[in-house]
């Protein structure tokens, strides 16, 4: 249901050969095989904190109305990958980034970019649901606010994005209550609802699921299904079958270490259809994960 | 993969009571010792806190009256002499240092915690210099704002504004730490998820961070202060008198404290100062409570849990 693969012969010049595969417009999802004029593109990505080399040469692309899953064993750098995606990895000390990160074909480590603009084009929805001690409506309208979006009518963009997020009618009756009072998996798609609010094109997930229950958490895959089709949806996970129910297309990571010091380094071991990874796996070590012989 | 083995324990007969060991190891002389000992140490700190209050109430119990609010202090009429200018002198002291010191104390924390990087030397001397600041005896400050009116010109030092440079001085770093500590509370997820949005490190910090840590802020703030209000060696250094005999009436006024007072009439050799002493300690005490008191209510109704 999420995945068609037209041909499959094209990966191994990812970012070489052009991509002959078509989107069929029948109104079912169809994923080409590369991303059609990537929203989001890593080159040559490089993380490292201090001296320490976080993650080595990873390159990827992301596209519109796809749900990339990134997943890899703990410490494999999928993290680091997604946080550098919106700048959100300059806010650590000693934070350090080689490579390029294009957004709509823009540097966003360019000179001259503004890093708060960054991240509100490319939202982020963090692990823990973080909703600020306001109330719902003030949750939503926080964005819009303090990055001078300008707003018509502030209680129409809030109704909105709460019914993006499949939340209004959850919430329609207290929009002036605490966010505090909602259910774990609520304050998450407040979450959700508060990010879509700055009208972003790509939305981050790092691991929105983790601390959510199973109910709760199918709720957040069919928001995510339900959302695909208007964002990029990058989302990292630690829950395999999360990424083979929702992603389109799966990158996976692991951590090599190093031969002198022993610190280990993320890198992208396979990046391909998630109907690819979970059935045919080109690389070994993909398998070795899938199947569960280790990470 | 090799498994740790762990044996299960010893198997007893059908029926035994294995939990009655016949003692009770909470319960033994040891323990009961321990306990002993922490009650006389509370008991001892308590008591002496006690007996010291009762008895200084029982002195200026007499002095307790209107005359004690009204009158400026008196050498002729020893047993009407009075607090006026001491209470008077040490509010505007406490307003004026707090208008010195909370704004600055607070700009001052939010850059350590929220902007400054912390890798930096002159930011890891500073963050060494505060935790020793705090610790500085309040005379030295006494003897640093006296400088710094001598600097600027001041012939006269006994003023409301030099007492409040040294207590603003005195209780900086004490507001810095305990400012840092509530902003530090502030959970690492709602910084993250206001700056993922777009704001700027200057609207997290305005609008989350700062709101969610002003209880803890007012908390230390009041304690600190009602510290202050109870110092008279600052004082005592920039030359404030006891015998003012009017009203402070803005920041460049000469005045006198409380404690200035206390300190001088419980030197003088007739009984009616040192009733009016004893009294005076009293009307010290409440005021200092009363910030206590208030420090607690917020801390109790405000303080967020995360």
């Amino acid at each position: 249901m999420t995945t068609k693969p037209a041909t499959a012969n094209t990966r191994d010049s990812v970012y070489g050969a052009a991509n002959l595969a078509e989107v069929a417009d029948t109104g079912e999802h169809v994923v080409p095989d590369l991303p059609q004029e990537p929203v989001i593109e890593a080159t040559d990505l490089n993380v490292y904190y201090g001296d320490f080399h976080a993650v080595h040469d990873v390159n990827l692309a992301f596209g519109r109305g796809e749900i990339t899953a990134l997943i890899g064993p703990s410490g494999c750098g999928k993290s680091t990958v997604l946080r550098c995606l919106n700048r959100m990895n300059d806010l650590v000390i000693g934070a350090r980034v080689t490579g390029a990160v294009t957004y709509h074909g823009q540097n966003v480590y360019g000179p001259k970019v503004d890093p708060i603009e960054v991240r509100r084009r490319i939202g982020m929805v963090f692990q823990k649901p973080n909703p600020f001690p306001k109330s719902i409506y003030d949750n939503i309208a926080y964005g819009p606010r303090v990055t001078g979006m300008k707003v018509d009518n502030m209680d129409d963009l809030v109704e909105e994005a709460l019914h993006s997020a499949a939340l209004w009618d959850e919430v329609k009756d207290k929009l002036k209550q605490s966010a505090y009072g909602l259910s774990g998996g609520q304050q998450q798609r407040l979450c959700i609802a508060r990010t879509v609010a700055t009208r972003p094109d790509v939305i981050l997930m790092d691991e929105p699921c983790s601390s959510l229950d199973p109910i709760a958490t199918s709720r957040i895959e069919d928001l995510m299904l339900e959302m695909r089709k208007d964002y990029a949806l990058i989302v990292v996970t630690h829950n395999m079958q999360q990424a083979a129910r929702v992603s389109d297309r799966t990158a996976f990571f692991t951590a090599r270490p190093d031969e002198t010091t022993g610190n280990r380094t993320g890198l992208l071991v396979e990046y391909n259809l998630t109907n690819r990874i979970f059935s045919n796996p080109d690389d070994s070590r993909t398998e070795a994960y899938i199947s569960g012989r280790f990470g | 993969m090799t498994t740790t083995q762990i044996k299960p324990g010893r198997r007893r007969e059908e029926g035994t009571r294995v939990l009655d060991t016949g003692q009770n190891h909470e319960r033994n002389a040891g323990s009961l010792a321990f306990l002993v000992a922490l009650w006389c140490s509370l008991a001892f700190g308590v008591l002496v806190l006690l007996v010291l209050i009762a008895s200084t109430a029982l002195d200026g119990a007499p002095r307790l009256d209107a005359n004690l609010f009204t009158e400026y202090s008196s050498t002729l009429f020893e047993e009407e002499t009075g607090v006026r200018a001491g209470i008077l002198g040490s509010l505007w002291l406490m307003v004026t240092t707090a208008v010195m010191s909370v704004p600055l104390g607070i700009a001052a924390a939010l850059y350590l915690e929220e902007f400054a990087n912390p890798t930096r030397w002159y930011n890891r001397l500073i963050e060494v210099n505060l935790q020793n600041l705090a610790a500085v005896p309040s005379v030295i400050y006494g003897l640093l704002a006296l400088g710094l009116l001598a600097l600027r010109g001041f012939r006269q030092t006994s003023l409301v504004i030099g007492g409040a440079l040294a207590l603003t001085l005195l209780i900086l770093p004490v507001i810095i730490i305990t400012t840092r500590e509530s902003i530090r509370a502030v959970p690492r997820e709602i910084r993250d998820g206001s700056l993922a949005l777009g704001a700027t490190l200057w609207q997290t910090t305005w609008r989350q961070s700062l709101p969610s840590a002003i209880p803890g802020i007012a908390t230390g703030t009041i304690l600190a202060l009602s510290r202050a209000i109870g110092e008279a060696a600052p004082l005592l250094l920039l030359g404030v008198a006891t015998g003012i005999r009017f009203d402070p009436n803005g920041i460049l006024s000469q005045f006198t404290a409380l404690p200035i007072q206390i300190f001088t009439m419980s030197s003088q050799p007739q009984e009616e100062f040192q009733t009016a002493a004893a009294a005076a300690i009293i009307v010290l005490l409440v005021m200092i409570l009363v910030l206590n008191g208030l420090a607690i209510y917020i801390r109790n109704h405000y303080q967020r849990r995360w």
